[in-house]
């Protein structure tokens, strides 16, 4: 098998790499795009630490081949803010405790941004449910509960003026 | 005095890098020319190698192998007993054990290249029990399977039977735990015969990692250099095996000439590293009618898999930990930990504590039972108190008060109310709810005269810029090290948070301020930091740079101008022991832990008749733990501990075939999800303890003890079944229950 | 990982008709590949057997759902939260929208098609007693032609179906009958969510004048396929629901099943549990309907 050309957008920008066509999106984000927020846990779909916004849709980057995310739109933690600029959900995360070592993190914060895009207030189960693909071990959950529950209410403050 | 620091919620250190994904972990990183390593490992539980052959179709001229006879030095990963070998030569004792080192620029040739290096052996009678292995039938370690013994000892305990108006006894039993951290072991390891080897990896403990590369390479201390990186979760799996893969690594850079990357996938690394000891704990107790504990008999074993490691001091705590948070007038702790075939267990979260504890408080609820007393009664008669002495005989301070903890957690719990409701309830439902209590202590820091022989050293320099750093070993994996440290360095220094900030966490920058265990950090390294800081402050203001009152930006200037004027600022904390601390290590006598954390717990769980699943509904967490450094990252402490400790009562089973995890993925090794948490309610009393950090006392460890007992208690309400192991399946429910009361099947009648 | 992405080839082709025409040309050379949740994890973890894989991800002609006047036609490419948020399948097949919530996460929901989810033919798999408890019909196309044939023939054995390796599935049949009925499914996991099952059972009953008329039951994980369990459906067709023989229900379930022991779970379990579902079934189904 040889190397094709595959183009992405990439937290919008267009870019265009080498790769076999069978490589997982989450090894072409890390090596090849030195996107490296983007985490692999498990590598078998189980714990959300690869989760990435495929057009839109919350897709774990480790059971996705390259060439089917040829000519799309992806979004990485990388594309959500930066320190300078959190976006609202990461600064939740920070102040509230969501985040402990770290791992899940990335994962957890996209898992919970694609949350509130479809449902800006969702109810604590709905919260619950939003992240049951993403396994965290270290802060028993608590903490990032409140953190997507202030982001929302954030929202809604804005909304609100 | 009022602080403005400590006791606040200031933002985790690192915390903007690991929300922007910037925060580099070891698997993030790449050097140029780096290879790709990978670990040639046993396929039986025990036997000789007789044979190693290399299959043909490997183009093996590309690779670089590593066998035990490329090591330069001792061939064994030093921690307190040096039996681990790094390489197996001749033997091998557990599955999975490495054999053989490989390493190529193409990370995805590995995989196969592994598989093709066929091993023969000739198999040898393999054991995987802790009764197996006290039958010594065969003997696999030593010459009789007993890693270490300890024999504690206070009263007279054979006395006591003849005046007991009961006498209980129980056996309890808990299984393996895996830490499950989310970012797998790894380093990346560099060599030149200049500088020696370098070392950046996921760890606890850098200079455990420092001491074990010196022996195995033969190098001296300042050949070796170990940095630690940004770590995604450790739990204690992140203390000895670390030195274990560091090893690995620097073997292949040192034989390849190039920098090697040496990640483990999660199979690997569940199959490979450490676990939490498995236990079998016998208590026999003597009680007075009135409900008075008058002495105890307990038996406890642990299984510590094929090498020694770290389980000397893993049963160490276990042993002081068994009689839990009661005054006992006599007391026996006989202590064994055995060896098995299968990988070493080692370090969890915990240390030994959490196996004694579900041990004496599910035997608590069953004594009650015995004497006619409510769980809640046969507790308060017993706690420890101010000026009682615990199994060793340390003497409880003032403040001590288990009885608060116990009424604020049966209040927050609803406990009567509920108790009484179920009670009434469950006949008549399907679904048997259950309430249940588990009261406990956990030692900060080292055991007994760990701290003083360890004699930790913690820093304070200052930048030019005029920023202050602190220089620990202590690192930081998620419960918050840089944070509190910062913050108590600020606090000491009388200026902001952000202006101190944590020097890289390298065994060529930082002094060794110790490993990052025991719950030692806030407590005794965070003292350290606190007294370098006031080090720091009293130079500037006696030479006459800095004069009070002053704000962070004169405090800056005048660090700047004296690091530009005499080179450098800096000063140091040295570990000091308490006055009148004394510890005795051959009879276990004397003040095993500088303080102790205590807690009451409170399980509420619901026990399905249908599935026979337990779900635990609500969870109350109750906690002394002297001065709170950071409500909400202490508070995380406490929830992340809860729920593993769940996933340790109910779903974390590790299922072993012949000393191999067969269930060594994520999908088959099940910890709770955001959907199988209970809403936690977590509380702190502060009693400030004097030779702590702004009277911090040890908090990392404390939450994983009380979750497994609270709950079976609470199982065991439900049910009105004993249930005495964990982890406690479905399918160990419905063992139960379907002989007993719950057996469906009747004709419905309308 | 495990696999080395160069030794694995994977074409998109574009149009259905261009990947049915390679299936055609070379029977059994190809392997299709839609949202990866299950050929992805063998092949990370080094298991991957067959190195030709045909993409299937977004063919738009597979991933249309269709309400026709008698029946929905789900497309083989539909994923999983696709059907969970339709509306008609939300009002007339509730069993298979809880069962579509069941799989794993949003994230593997948002990748898991049904077709994968059929093909795959694992015994544990989440829709299928749903799918079996709703009289599903499966669509095979092929360049030969297509055929159409009830779910109820689908499986063969452990892993293995009736659809040819030049065959996709097409489309799954719903037919649109069941307005009024009772239901009751449930899956018992390891957890409650991101779980594999142990068993779970999906089931609705037309429920008239105090009479069952007639009931549907799947189960999953108790044998090498996802089961009907007919026998007990004519056991209890005609049954008064004030006097369902549930010990006799159970009895023919026993010898119906042939759980196993596996890392997950033992025979014993799956069996007794299997047992006290049907009876929850069946109680509630009575209730409900009562
Ligand atoms: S790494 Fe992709 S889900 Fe775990
Ligand atoms: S913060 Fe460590 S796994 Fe979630």
């Amino acid at each position: 098998m040889t190397n094709q050309r595959i183009t992405m957008t990439v937290n919008g920008v267009d870019r265009t790499i080498e790769a076999y066509p069978m490589e997982r999106l989450l090894d072409v984000l890390r090596e090849k795009l030195q996107l490296t927020g983007t985490k692999e846990g498990c590598g078998e779909g189980e714990c959300g630490a690869c989760s990435v916004l495929l057009n839109g849709e919350l897709v774990n980057s480790c059971l996705v081949p390259v060439a089917q995310a040829a000519n799309s739109r992806v979004i990485t933690i990388e594309g959500l803010g930066s320190p300078a600029n959190l976006d609202p959900v990461q600064e939740a995360f920070l102040r509230y405790g969501g985040s402990q070592c770290g791992m899940c993190t990335p994962g957890m914060i996209v898992a919970a941004k694609y949350l509130l895009n479809h449902n800006p207030h969702p109810s604590p189960e709905e919260i619950r449910e939003g992240l049951s693909g993403n396994l965290c071990r270290c802060t028993g959950y608590m903490r990032i509960f409140e953190a997507v529950e202030m982001a929302s209410r954030a929202q809604r403050g804005k909304s609100a003026t | 005095m009022q602080q403005r620091i400590v006791g606040t919620s200031s933002v985790r250190k690192e915390g903007a890098a690991k929300v922007c994904g910037t925060a580099r972990y070891i698997d993030d990183m790449a050097l140029p020319g780096m290879l790709y390593g990978a670990t040639v490992r046993s396929s039986i539980p025990r036997g000789r190698i007789t044979k190693i052959e290399f299959d043909l179709e490997i183009p093996w001229h590309e690779f670089t192998i590593v066998t035990a006879a490329d090591i330069p030095g001792s061939n064994s990963i030093a921690l307190v007993q040096n039996d681990w070998p790094c390489l197996a030569e001749k033997m091998v004792n557990h599955f999975e054990e490495p054999i053989l080192l490989l390493a190529h620029p193409d990370c995805h040739l590995l995989p196969q290249a592994v598989s093709s290096v066929r091993i023969e052996y000739e198999p040898l009678p393999s054991i995987h029990s802790i009764a197996e292995s006290e039958r010594q039938h065969p003997v696999v370690w030593g010459t009789d399977n007993i890693l270490k013994s300890y024999l504690m000892e206070k009263g007279d305990v054979d006395a006591a039977w003849a005046h007991a108006d009961y006498i209980i006894e129980g056996e309890y039993e808990t299984g393996a735990q895996e830490h499950l951290y989310i970012e797998n072991n790894g380093v990346i390891a560099d060599y030149s015969e200049d500088a020696g080897v370098t070392v950046w990896g996921s760890m606890q403990c850098p200079f455990y990692v420092h001491k074990s590369l010196m022996h195995l390479m033969a190098l001296p201390e300042d050949k070796v250099r170990v940095i630690q990186v940004e770590t995604g979760g450790a739990f204690g799996g992140k203390e000895d095996y670390p030195s274990m893969i560091a090893a690995h690594a620097a073997l292949l850079a040192r034989k390849a000439a190039r920098p090697i990357k040496l990640v483990y996938d999660r199979a690997e690394d569940m199959a490979a590293t450490t676990k939490r000891h498995p236990s079998r704990t016998r208590h026999r107790t003597a009680v007075a009618k009135d409900g008075t504990l008058l002495a105890a008999e307990i038996d406890l074993a642990l299984d510590g898999g094929a090498y020694s490691t770290l389980s000397s001091t893993v049963l160490s705590r276990a042993t002081i930990h068994a009689g839990g948070c009661y005054y006992w007038p006599s007391l026996r702790v006989r202590a064994h930990a055995f060896a098995t075939n299968t990988p070493p267990h080692g370090a969890f979260r915990g240390f030994g504590a959490p196996q004694s504890l579900f041990a004496i408080e599910r035997h608590m609820d069953r004594i009650a039972a015995a004497i006619g007393f409510t769980p809640e009664e046969v507790r308060r008669k017993n706690f420890l108190r101010p000026g009682l002495t615990t199994a060793t005989g340390q003497e409880i301070p003032p403040g001590v008060d288990l009885d608060h903890l116990l009424t604020r957690a049966l209040e927050a719990s609803s406990y009567h109310e509920k108790k009484l409701r179920f009670e009434q309830e469950n006949p008549r439902r399907a679904l048997k709810k259950g309430i249940g209590i588990a009261a406990f202590l956990h030692g900060a820091g080292f055991t007994g005269s760990g701290e003083r022989r360890m004699r930790s050293i913690a820093s304070m320099d200052a930048t030019p810029e005029g920023n202050l750093r602190v220089l620990v070993s202590s690192t930081e994996f998620g419960q918050g090290t840089n944070t509190i440290l910062c913050q108590i360095a600020a606090e000491a220094l009388g200026i902001d948070y952000d202006a101190v900030c944590m020097a890289p966490p390298d065994t060529h920058v930082v002094p060794n301020s110790g490993p990052t265990v025991a719950s030692r950090t806030a407590m005794v390294v965070g003292k350290l930091v606190a007294s370098a800081a006031v080090e720091i402050k009293r130079i500037l203001i006696d030479s006459g740079y800095l004069h009070e009152p002053y704000i962070t930006a004169d405090f800056q200037q005048a660090a700047s101008a004296y690091v530009k004027d005499r080179g450098s600022l800096c000063a140091e904390g040295h570990y000091q022991a308490p006055p009148n601390v004394y510890w005795d290590d051959d009879t276990y006598h004397g003040e095993a832990y500088g303080a102790y954390a205590w807690a009451v717990y409170v399980a509420e769980v619901a026990v399905d008749t249908v599935d026979y699943h337990v779900s635990v509904d609500d969870f109350v967490a109750v906690q002394e733990v002297g001065r709170v450094i950071n409500p909400v990252l202490a508070t995380g402490q406490v929830e992340g501990g809860i729920a593993q400790g769940i996933g340790y009562a109910l779903y974390e089973k590790v299922v072993w075939q012949n000393g191999h995890m067969s269930n060594n993925q994520m999908t088959n090794y099940i910890i709770v999800t955001s959907q199988d948490i209970p809403p936690i309610h977590v509380y702190f009393e502060e009693v400030p303890y004097s030779y702590g950090a702004f009277g911090a006392k040890g908090l990392g460890e404390l939450p994983i003890d009380g979750p497994a007992p609270a709950i079976l208690n609470a199982v065991s309400h439900a049910t009105i079944e004993d249930f005495c192991a964990i982890p406690l399946l479905p399918e160990d429910v419905m063992a139960k229950l379907v002989r007993s009361r719950f057996q469906v099947g009747e004709e419905v009648s309308a | 990982m495990r696999a080395c992405p160069e030794h694995f080839n994977l074409v998109s082709s574009g149009s259905l008709s261009s990947v049915l025409g390679m299936l055609a040309s070379d029977r059994g050379k190809w392997l299709p590949i839609a949202g990866g949740t299950e050929i992805m994890v063998l092949f990370s973890a080094g298991k991957l057997q067959q190195r030709n894989l045909i993409n299937l991800w977004n063919l738009a002609e597979l991933r249309e759902i269709r309400v026709n006047e008698d029946t929905v036609s789900i497309g083989g490419g539909c994923t999983f939260s696709q059907i969970r948020s339709h509306p008609v399948i939300a009002a007339e097949f509730p069993l298979l929208a809880l069962a579509a919530g069941w799989i794993g996460g949003v994230a593997n929901q948002n990748r898991a098609t049904i077709a994968g989810n059929l093909a795959n033919a694992s015994p544990a798999a989440d829709s299928p007693p749903a799918l079996l408890a709703c009289e599903a019909e499966i669509e095979l196309i092929s360049a030969r032609g297509t055929r159409r044939l009830p779910y109820t023939q689908c499986h063969l054995g452990y892993k293995r179906t009736v659809i040819a390796p030049d065959e996709l599935i097409y489309a799954i049949q719903l037919p649109r009958k069941f307005s009024g009925w009772c239901t009751y499914a449930r899956k018992v996991g390891t957890r409650n969510a991101q779980a594999i099952s142990k068993v779970c059972i999906a089931a609705q009953a037309k429920i008239d004048f105090g009479r069952i008329q007639t009931i549907r039951i799947g189960m999953g994980s108790i044998a090498p396929i996802p089961l009907q369990l007919s026998q007990i459906e004519q056991l209890l067709a005609g049954c008064p629901i004030d006097r369902i023989p549930l010990v006799e229900s159970r009895k023919l379930l026993d010898t119906a099943i042939t759980p196993i022991d596996d890392i997950r779970s033992t025979k014993t379990y799956r069996r007794q549990v299997a047992g006290n579902l049907l009876e929850e079934c069946l109680r509630t189904l009575a209730g409900t309907g009562a």
